[in-house]
């Protein structure tokens, strides 16, 4: 685990996120949360010296399982009322734009 | 699943390409047969007007929630148990990525727990193929790419997309690497379909994209490490599967003869040039960012609901071939009882045996004038029992048989003495048969001696006198028996 | 318009027994709406013609001698991150801007069958993210006892609304905090249940494993009736623990005879002196009542707000990923589909949300998966595990709700972490998913309102309640000066 905070998130590293979570940010903005981020992750550092080693992580916090429903058709949502809420829809269908540019 | 820690079944050598091994793993989806999608209850159906069948959970709107269909898990059950896998406790994971078919930006799908581990499938040749696990995960949307060319993706002006295929019910089969050749590759899918067609699982149509197939292949020379895969979507039929297979291997052969390095990558076969290409390369790859979903709660089926779905479990397609085999003598993977349990008509063979006919004969007339007919026949197991009794009594040749089988298959049944009588097949019944071989022995005394040295060609006079003496009537097979037995 | 009652357990008994009409009691509160609201902002959406004709059925209903139900006529003001079918629905963010749910959330649909009238969607944090609303696209909440400070938040719309008697009482959710805050800076009661009481089928999502659904009121036994009335099993949401509907309001005349409260003795530091000396008032009047204090630590609650801030921002990131301007909301046009997202996402988010956006996204991507998320996951068991160990000398334990009173708008803008901070008492029941309420205890030196927080263990509402109760009745026989 680095130790200082600028070593803790690059602004390469911060570019590549935004670029997974699909935010469109300018190198400004990349620098700014770079510091607010590495800021974070300094503060959150007080648990790498913690041995969690045994410790089973939590996911949820009241343990349930197999939670089903049965195989039984309900009506669809109507149509119309699905798209007139959309951005653009064409013959029944969502529309977007030419998918391309979408690895990486 | 890194390379390094793939196991690979030596390869026996017996398929090789330019002294190349072909080394083989297969991803299979399948979608299954349940009435309504894996996490929420608007239908299942393939095929209808496009958003028809959306809810909140299926379009991932702000707040919907899924909760989890209990048929799904029990066909997914039944897939592991037909496959000799485990069936163990299993969770959820998202899987992170965004495509515009794909609604929550996630596909809910099983990750480093699935619910069937650690199971095989058997070709009909008796070779073991790896099933490393069959996972519960929901399928997306459907988009159509509008303009450009041939509705591809690249150069199309926009695209449309229905929801009613997402989070449909998915079972995906992650096989081992142990296929050798693309006939090994053609035959487990084939295999695999029938097993669940035969568990009901699925309709597994390849052509509907109900069954979908994704290829991993490398090459390597016998006995070095392993190569790098790339892996091979679109492939939309068996055929396609072999030839697919066998271009990649040959393109991978060709780039290391030429003192070039294999990129991994994910291809994409080309129908139309028979070739793989380029769709993505590993660099560019998403990172998933995987992690329990939180939505949904761990899933642990018991012992007792899975042994359940073990007992109900109906015969599979290898069960069914050995059985078939062991009744008509015929072998397991030869092409009659293959075919014949491929189309599910082994149970309807084995009941026109039970109304008294050769079951070898039954087996050779359902594959060649059953092609059309599903696994329920409509020409009653008796009736043709009936035709099958009076060929195998003489009282039909081998053509007439044929020719009352057509006529049965066409009015869907009937009674064979009355088809055969209309159309002036008379009987010929074995002792006058006999008494006509006879004669002609009789008057060709030279043919019959040299026939008895061990001269064949001399059986054709004795055959055309018998046939000529018989108008025709009488059966060539069993001539040529009658005078087989006689020479002794 | 004075003589209508105030509490919804009032209207909702004026209303069945047919002594008031829903609607008067609505006018009175959309005037109090109509009268403050702009110097306020508490809702988003005030929604008087759909309230006017539900009030306007109820009355009807009660004229046929029918029982609109145990909610007759109560206003309620709904946390505009609660889907209402054909009602706008925005989580406060630009990316949702015009949206209308095809679909109720199960607690709208259960209020409405229950005979409460919804009289609008109340302003937040943009997708609850926050803690004083100052992060809506809309605009900030203020105080209704300070307008110069805020509301507190994320649900900060929600407490003002009932503060300003706006509605005797409303929804929030609370993912860290953003019920308890809230309620503790505008001074109101405000209740996040234990995990998988309430339905969370239709609330937006925030963080899945921690989003809990709850009730703001003036009073406790409001809070007890709302609670009451939405909890129970929903079979559309997995995490719903299969029971019926808790019971609280029966308890809420029990006294704390006997009853064991704790003290944290090494509680996270850095609140008010005016905070803790109101803590230690309610420790004193528990004791008086006839409690019995305990010393409880629970050593590892200080690692709460990293594990938090890992958690929630790593599902947030996940269930914020859906906003993508495909199938509804806002799209920013663009030459290709990718670039569409990126540009949607960008304008669509303000800038807390992509904080959060790309900080859980960095603690789930592919190398620091088990530095950070992984690692938080199992913080939040050791913090399970000493809540366990509490709860076994403890019936409940009592805390600040919020370090400091209601802050001055702005103050804390700049400084993220800060913000953070006024969560640290409230997040460990969310990693928890235990129960947790805040009662106003009195007020500080500069008046304005301070909480105490009641912290239960798995479904002990009712020990929880009984305790709230019993502090609201020392407030109000001191006459809220001790
Ligand atoms: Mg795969
Ligand atoms: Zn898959």
């Amino acid at each position: 685990m680095p130790d200082t905070p600028s070593e803790r998130i690059s602004a390469a590293a911060v570019a590549k996120v935004a670029r997974l979570a699909r935010l469109d940010v300018s190198d400004d903005e990349i620098n700014r949360m770079t510091g607010q981020l590495a800021g974070m992750l300094e503060h959150f550092a007080d648990i790498d010296s913690l041995d969690l080693s045994d410790v089973a992580p939590m996911t949820q916090p009241y343990p349930l399982t197999n939670v089903f429903r049965e195989d039984v058709v309900a009506p669809s949502l109507d149509r119309d009322e699905v798209l007139a809420n959309a951005p653009a829809a064409e013959d029944g269908r969502f529309r977007v734009p030419p998918i391309i540019g979408l690895d990486g | 699943m890194s390379p390094a820690e793939i196991v690979v079944a030596p390869n026996d050598g017996s398929y090789l390409i330019d002294g190349y091994e072909l080394v083989c793993g297969l991803e299979v989806h399948v979608e299954l047969a349940t009435a309504t999608k894996l996490f929420s209850a608007s239908a299942n159906r393939f095929g209808d007007e496009p958003n028809t069948h959306i809810d909140p959970v299926t379009l991932g709107l702000p707040g919907a929630l899924p909760v989890l269909n209990r048929h799904a898990v029990e066909l997914a059950m039944r897939i592991g148990l037909a496959l000799n896998c485990t069936v163990q406790p299993s969770t959820f994971h998202r899987k992170n990525y965004f495509y515009p078919d794909m609604p929550k930006a996630y596909q809910i799908s099983q990750y480093d727990q699935p619910i069937n581990v650690d199971g095989w499938l058997e070709l009909p040749g008796g070779k073991r193929i790896g099933v490393e696990r069959a996972h519960l995960e929901e399928d997306t949307g459907k988009s159509t790419h509008v303009g450009g060319t041939g509705g591809r993706i690249h150069g199309s002006d926009h695209s449309l997309i229905d929801f009613n295929r997402a989070g449909v019910p998915l079972v995906e089969i992650v096989g081992r690497p142990d296929i050798a050749s693309p006939d090994e590759a053609k035959q487990y899918v084939t295999e695999l379909r029938q097993i669940l067609v035969a568990v009901g699982a699925s309709d597994a149509k390849m052509e509907e994209g109900s069954m979908r197939c994704d290829a991993n292949v490398s090459v390597r020379k016998p006995g070095a490490p392993l190569g790098t895969r790339c892996e091979i979507k679109n492939v939309n039929s068996v055929r396609s599967l072999g030839r697919a297979i066998e271009y990649e291997a040959r393109r991978q052969i060709a780039l290391i003869e030429a003192g070039e390095s294999i990129r991994q990558e994910t291809r994409h076969w080309d129908e139309t040039d028979g070739r793989t290409h380029t769709l993505r390369t590993k660099e560019d790859a998403d990172d998933y960012r995987y992690f329990l979903e939180p939505d949904l709660v761990p899933l642990d089926p018991g012992t007792e609901w899975i042994e359940a779905v073990r007992a109900a479990l109906p015969m599979l397609p290898r069960e069914r071939r050995l059985r078939l085999s062991r009744a008509t003598g015929a072998p397991a993977d030869g092409e009659a009882v293959m075919v014949v349990v491929e189309r599910g008509q082994d149970d309807y063979v084995l009941a026109v045996a039970e109304s008294g006919a050769d079951v070898a004969r039954a087996l050779v007339h359902v594959k060649e004038a059953y092609a059309e007919q599903g696994a329920r026949p409509s020409v009653p197991a008796a009736d043709l029992a009936r035709m099958i009794v009076m060929e195998t009594s003489g009282k039909l040749t081998s053509t007439q048989a044929k020719t009352v089988l057509a006529e049965l298959v066409a009015n869907g049944g009937g009674d064979a003495e009355v088809i055969a009588a209309a159309k002036g097949f008379e009987a010929m019944d074995v002792s006058a048969l006999e008494a006509i071989v006879d004669d002609a022995i009789a008057a060709q005394p030279d043919a019959w001696a040299k026939y008895c040295a061990g001269e064949e060609k001399a059986m054709g006079a004795l055959v055309g006198a018998i046939m000529k003496a018989s108008k025709g009537k009488a059966d060539g097979k069993a001539v040529t028996a009658l005078l087989q037995s006689k020479r002794g | 318009m004075s003589a209508t009652p105030s509490t919804a357990f009032e209207i909702a008994a004026a209303v069945r027994a047919g002594s008031v009409r829903a609607i008067d009691v609505l006018e009175a509160h959309l005037g109090r709406i109509a009268a403050r609201e702009t110097d306020i902002h508490a809702f988003n959406l005030v929604t008087a013609d759909e309230a006017r004709a539900a009030a306007t059925r109820i009355d009807d209903l009660v004229a046929a001698g029918r029982d609109p139900g145990p909610l007759a006529g109560v206003p309620i003001a709904l946390k505009d991150n609660m889907c209402t079918r054909g009602v706008p629905t925005t989580c406060s963010s630009r990316i949702l801007e015009g949206w209308k749910p095809p679909y109720d959330a199960t607690v709208v649909s259960r209020l409405a069958a229950m005979g409460a009238v919804s009289v609008g969607k109340t302003n937040l944090d943009e997708f609850a993210m926050g803690s004083s609303t100052e992060n809506s696209a809309f605009g900030v909440t203020l105080n209704p006892r300070d307008t110069s400070r805020v509301a507190g938040g994320s649900s900060g719309g929600s407490a003002a609304a009932v503060a300003a008697a706006f509605a005797p009482v409303s929804l929030g959710s609370d993912t860290g905090g953003s019920i308890r805050q809230p309620a503790a800076l505008c001074g109101v009661v405000g209740v996040k249940p234990t995990y998988g009481t309430v339905s969370r089928y239709g609330l937006v999502a925030f963080a899945s494993s921690l989003d809990q659904i709850g009730p703001f009121s003036a009073d406790v036994r409001d809070s007890a009736l709302i609670l009451e009335s939405i909890s129970g099993h929903d079979p559309l949401d997995s995490t719903s623990i299969p029971q019926g509907p808790l019971d609280l309001v029966s308890v809420l005349d029990h006294d704390v005879k006997g009853m064991r409260i704790g003290r944290i003795t090494d509680m996270p530091e850095g609140a008010d002196p005016d905070v803790l000396g109101r803590l230690e008032a309610a420790f004193d009047a528990l004791r008086a009542a006839g409690a019995t204090i305990v010393d409880v630590e629970l050593p590892s609650l200080k690692y709460g707000l990293t594990a938090y801030y890992l958690i929630a921002p790593a599902e947030a990131s996940s269930n914020l990923a859906r906003y993508d301007g495909v199938r509804y909301g806002r799209r920013v046009d663009a030459v290709d589909t990718n670039s569409m997202y990126m540009a949607t996402r960008a304008a669509g988010f303000g800038d807390e949300v992509k904080r959060r956006i790309m900080l859980g996204t960095y603690a789930l991507s592919a190398g620091y998966y088990d530095a950070y998320y992984g690692k938080a996951l199992k913080v939040r068991r050791l913090i399970s595990d000493d809540f366990a160990r509490a709860y076994a000398t403890a019936d409940v334990l009592l805390t600040p709700t919020s370090p400091i009173p209601a802050f001055k708008v702005g103050e804390k803008a700049d400084d993220p972490l800060s913000m953070y901070l006024c969560d640290i008492y409230t997040i460990p029941t969310n990693l928890a998913g235990h129960p947790a309420m805040s009662v106003p205890f009195g007020e500080s030196r500069d008046g304005l309102p301070i909480g105490v927080q009641v912290m239960a263990s798995t479904l002990g509402e009712q020990p929880m309640f009984k305790v709230a109760s019993a502090l609201e009745r020392h407030m109000n026989s001191s006459g809220g000066r001790s």
